[in-house]
């Protein structure tokens, strides 16, 4: 089978209200992604544009998008799978490419999410999970996530301080990162003696709420070649999985199954392990799914998490770097581009273009994204 | 003529919880046995399959099926909980309150703390699940001691 290349990436800045409408914000990354890639608009076949829809005005977005873009008459696509959106958008472009249907594929992720109040917010992130069987109870995504914690913590005996410890390795790094939205540093004390949110979760375990784009343009090994392309980053995995989204179906709250499943399928298809892995970014949407991930990716054994944070093996001179761009946690999480601002990081690395955060000669990436309370897992392997 | 008459929508769901998302569903009868002071589940009685959340269609057995309503009884362990300080829109005079999941054994539910003073909560504790009215008519299921 031929390869598919990543051959363009771009990323707004995360901001907390951008100053413009969602094909604005859109045309952020669009324009740094086809500046990346060298390309004119009459070389993309089609996009796919993923956003969760319901912070916006707009219906259908991807029309106003791409009319915006000056793609039309080119075919758009829409995908949403709520955090992990961008990711399902690339596994889309991914399948259009190889089944020849098109020669490139450019995907799109963006979330204006500031036009609405953070309570409205919550509201609307919580009937991301059973509107009709959980949400009448009050539920909010810091609680869900919470109830994950409550359960790792008690099943491995771990603390709240290494749930902290996470956040504090991100803190480090979305110093570093001019498109983060948070960008000080944060110290353990802090982290710990924070307010609550949603028990054991305090704010510093809590990512923030983010304007913000993505783009990533895929071709087919024969146009990356034809163009010239410098430095292609290949997709050389992709896991994709569900899981009930109901919390009464699940079997653990100290591991996502969804995740499990789309990294055994990732590895598989790359022919690689964990341990092949070099560089990877991870959706620490909250401090504990970063854990989760740790575990579910097998970058640690099951409760071996906290001792990999503890031995700071995640952090960029450590044995597996994670999230060495800041992650959600410093970056804000802007829903629909929230993967493909993953994905960009990793394209970087694999470049060797990360500047600051760059890890030595990375072979190998991974992007694990997560839709909802680990309904949806997306699971990428890039390798140069 | 009352033959032509458009037949009364059953809304009954649209009373569960402090605000329900969801206003008729082929399983509204959970509603009526809430209010009689049961939580019920179903089951379908061609495969065996036990559903809660109760669900009036069986993927196993699909036009096979044959779905009756049981009652949750007993007590089950806490698997999982979180105290929220802050609350979405809508439920704000509930605060402070706790979200759980109860380990019944062949079954779990997702809902909430009841009579349990919440710095007292712990994994692992038995509680029992137990119909609870709400103000303005609504009505759910809380986790209460034994």
């Amino acid at each position: 089978m031929s390869k598919v290349a990543i051959i363009g990436v771009g990323q707004s800045s995360f901001v907390r209200g951008y100053a413009g409408s969602i094909r604005e914000l859109a045309f952020e990354a669009y324009a740094e992604a086809m500046s990346d890639a060298g390309l004119t608009n009459d070389q993309i076949g089609a996009t796919v544009v993923c956003s969760a829809p319901e912070y916006d005005k707009q219906r259908s977005p991807a029309g106003v998008i791409v009319e915006h873009l000056g793609l039309n008459p080119q075919p758009t696509f829409y995908t949403e799978s709520l955090c992990c959106s961008s990711t399902t958008g690339l596994k889309l472009a991914y399948a259009l490419v190889q089944s020849g249907l098109h020669e490139s594929v450019m995907v799109l992720g963006f979330q204006k999410m500031s036009e609405i109040t953070s309570a409205e917010s919550q509201e609307r992130m919580g009937r991301g999970a059973d509107i009709q069987w959980e949400s009448p109870f009050g539920t909010m995504m810091p609680a869900y996530y919470a109830m994950f914690a409550q359960g790792y913590l008690d099943q491995y005996g771990a603390s709240e301080e290494d749930l902290a410890l996470i956040r504090v390795k991100a803190a480090t790094y979305g110093q570093l990162n001019e498109r983060a939205v948070y960008r000080k540093p944060v110290e353990l004390a802090q982290c710990l003696s924070a307010d609550p949110v949603a028990s054991p979760l305090k704010v510093f375990d809590c990512c923030a709420n983010a304007d913000g784009s993505s783009c990533i343009i895929v071709a087919s090994e024969e146009k990356a070649k034809q163009w010239g392309v410098a430095q292609p980053v290949w997709i050389r995995g992709l896991g994709s999985a569900s899981a009930p989204v109901n919390l009464a179906l699940r079997e653990s709250f100290s591991s996502f199954a969804a995740a499990t499943e789309a990294g055994r399928q990732a590895y598989a298809m790359a022919g690689i392990g964990p341990k092949d892995i070099d560089v990877a970014e991870v959706h620490d949407c909250f401090t504990i799914a970063e854990m989760l991930a740790y575990e579910d990716l097998g970058f640690a054994p099951r409760g071996g998490g906290p001792e990999l944070i503890r031995a700071k093996e995640t952090y960029k001179e450590g044995s597996i770097p994670v999230n060495v761009d800041g992650g959600l946690l410093s970056k804000g999480h802007p829903i629909g581009a929230t993967g493909g601002s993953q994905l960009r990081t990793i394209v970087l690395q694999l470049r060797g273009q990360a500047g600051d955060i760059q890890v030595k000669a990375p072979e190998f990436g991974l992007v694990h994204n997560m839709g909802g309370v680990g309904i949806y897992g997306n699971v990428v392997i890039l390798g140069r | 003529m009352s033959a032509s008459k458009k037949p009364e929508a059953d809304r009954r769901f649209a009373k569960f919880g402090t605000v329900s998302f969801t206003a008729t569903t082929k399983v509204n009868d959970f509603i009526g046995y809430l209010e009689e002071g049961q939580v019920c589940g179903t089951k379908c009685l061609t495969c065996g399959t036990v559903f809660f959340p109760p669900r009036a269609q069986c993927y196993k057995c699909r036009d096979k099926a044959r779905i009756e309503w049981f009652q949750v009884q007993g007590s089950g362990k806490l698997a999982t909980y979180s105290e929220l300080k802050y609350a979405p829109t809508g439920f704000g005079e509930d605060l402070p309150y706790a979200i759980a999941v109860l380990n019944m054994g062949g079954y779990k539910l997702f809902g909430r703390i009841g009579d349990v003073p919440l710095d007292q909560v712990r994994v692992g504790m038995e509680l029992t699940p137990v119909a609870n009215e709400l103000p303005g008519g609504q009505i759910n299921y809380v986790f209460n001691r034994c």
